[in-house]
């Protein structure tokens, strides 16, 4: 069966299910970045 | 309770398989908070004494315990449930890890609250490392059956929310400790409870995205190769007879040898800076040096677990082995001439490769054992990491000591170790070159329409 289904969800749907996993993790990513760059001071 | 049956899981026309990976992290940004479970060890040993511990306070020793539990039951209940998880779906998988982790922060909370810390090693230890090991794999096969052009880079972005964790979970503990404390009370059980809440709810919006694709559906596009590559696979092999394989405990070593290569560093990366560099690495930079570790460990799961999609995955691996056999061979030299950019870039790759290692292997075993019950393979393929987990530390700390104990310098008491690193990953390079295809007695016969249907 060829797909007949990549199309359908809406990119809204998309766009929460990301930024629900995105945000938090990005959030954590900036946290650390701030902490390594006592590393090069 | 059939919603979360397999067959009421099968997605509808119209879904996308771009809704799966945010599926699998919500399950991994969750479960991965292991990682960062240490912050709460010394303020546990406080609970009493409040400013100081006293004699009636946990020992760290004693809360060491917690996360060894835990990891344990990870790698017990990936191997002995991965053909439950395979065969019942990953909706159901998803939603029990979620109770069990959520629930093991439940009851950690009592523990912490009567002061009993076997109840923590039951909630933490034995019903969290379950959620954590029926997390761990429930996404994975249904991420490679999602993308079969790219199953490397769909199980790398799932497995880098594990490694990723740590940076949610670190600072937000903290925050909640913090905002739970008083002079009179330090607010761990507190914490629990809202951990334990906020992370069953995320867990579960994971269990309720997910889907898996229909009997027989492929990507838009996308062309089965022709002339299968050689250590490619499109047979299946039984998750039991996999284990009978050659080609299963050789991958075992390759994991267990990568692993071991690099959590033995992890744990040490902070005081090594410092005693490889006295007064060029302060404890405030340390702690960003091994920052900055986690952050390669996580991007690198996805880099080369996607990068395994376009060299392959035995190619893969000899890139962690034959590069990181190299990058620790030339460790001790940084250290001899000073340089600290050339020991924090070295460090930066090796743990990339680390991560990598864990991410690659779902697809490398998918490429071996087939789809059917590649889940259930990962599971009993995670004790390798066990195993590590125990052998890394154990061989790091020991030689460390050793060393100064014979009189060597600290700043000079690491070099062994990066030796026998090097030469572990040697071991690695060489088990990898045995790999060869799995003969074709082990593949599966072909199945009735109907379950090779529920199989998919």
């Amino acid at each position: 069966m060829a797909n007949q289904h990549s199309t359908g969800t809406r990119p809204l749907h998309l766009f929460l299910a990301w930024g629900f996993v995105g945000i938090p993790l990005a959030w954590g990513v900036l946290q650390t970045l701030s902490n390594a760059m006592k590393l090069f001071q | 309770m059939s919603v979360l049956d397999r067959k009421h899981t099968i997605a509808a026309p119209g879904f996308s398989r771009w809704m799966v990976p945010p599926a699998a992290l919500c399950i991994h940004l969750c479960i991965g908070q292991a990682y960062a479970f240490s912050v709460f060890n010394l303020p546990m040993t406080k609970l009493l004494g409040i400013t100081q511990s006293t004699p009636d306070d946990w020992k760290l020793t004693e809360l060491g315990w917690i996360f060894s539990i835990a990891i344990f039951f990870l790698g017990a209940s990936a191997a002995v449930l991965g053909r439950w998880v395979e065969e019942g779906g990953p909706r159901r998988a998803m939603f029990t890890s979620a109770l069990c982790f959520g629930g093991g922060f439940l009851v950690s909370a009592v523990g912490v609250r009567l002061h009993e810390l076997w109840i923590i090693y039951l909630g933490y230890g034995v019903l969290g490392g379950i959620g954590l090991g029926l997390g761990y794999i429930s996404p994975v096969s249904t991420l490679i059956k999602w993308f079969p052009d790219r199953p490397g880079m769909a199980t790398g972005m799932a497995i880098m929310g594990f490694g990723g964790a740590a940076f949610i979970a670190s600072p937000l503990s903290v925050w909640l400790m913090a905002m739970f404390s008083t002079p009179t009370h330090i607010g761990v059980a507190e914490a629990f409870v809202v951990l334990g809440i906020v992370y069953t709810l995320f867990m579960l919006v994971g269990a309720v995205i997910v889907r898996i694709p229909a009997p027989g559906w492929t990507p838009a596009g996308y062309v089965a190769p022709a002339q299968p590559k050689k250590l490619v696979t499109d047979k299946h092999v039984y998750v039991y007879q996999a284990l009978k394989t050659p080609q299963f405990w050789l991958i075992w070593w390759v994991l267990c040898l990568n692993v071991t290569a690099g959590i033995g560093v992890i744990g040490q990366a902070s005081a090594m800076s410092q005693e490889m560099f006295p007064g060029q690495v302060t404890a405030i930079a340390a702690a960003g040096f091994v920052g900055l570790m986690s952050l390669f460990n996580m991007v690198g799961r996805f880099f080369w677990a996607s990068t395994s999609d376009i060299i392959g995955r035995k190619n893969t691996y000899f890139c962690f082995f034959a590069i990181g056999a190299v990058l620790y061979a030339l460790v001790p030299h940084t250290g001899t001439i000073g340089s600290v950019t050339a020991f924090v870039l070295c460090f930066l790759v090796i743990i990339s490769m680390y991560g990598g290692g864990f991410a690659t292997v779902p697809a490398y075993l998918k490429d071996m054992f087939g789809t059917r019950y590649v889940g259930a393979i990962h599971g009993w393929l995670i004790t390798a990491w066990s195993m590590a987990g125990i052998f890394g530390p154990v061989l790091v700390n020991y030689i460390r000591e050793y060393q100064i104990d014979q009189g060597v310098p600290k700043a000079q008491a690491y070099n062994v170790t990066m030796y026998v690193m090097a030469g572990l990953l040697v071991i690695g390079f060489l088990c990898n070159l045995f790999i060869q295809a799995v003969d074709a007695r082990h593949h599966m016969r072909d199945e009735p329409a109907e379950a090779s249907a529920m199989a998919d």
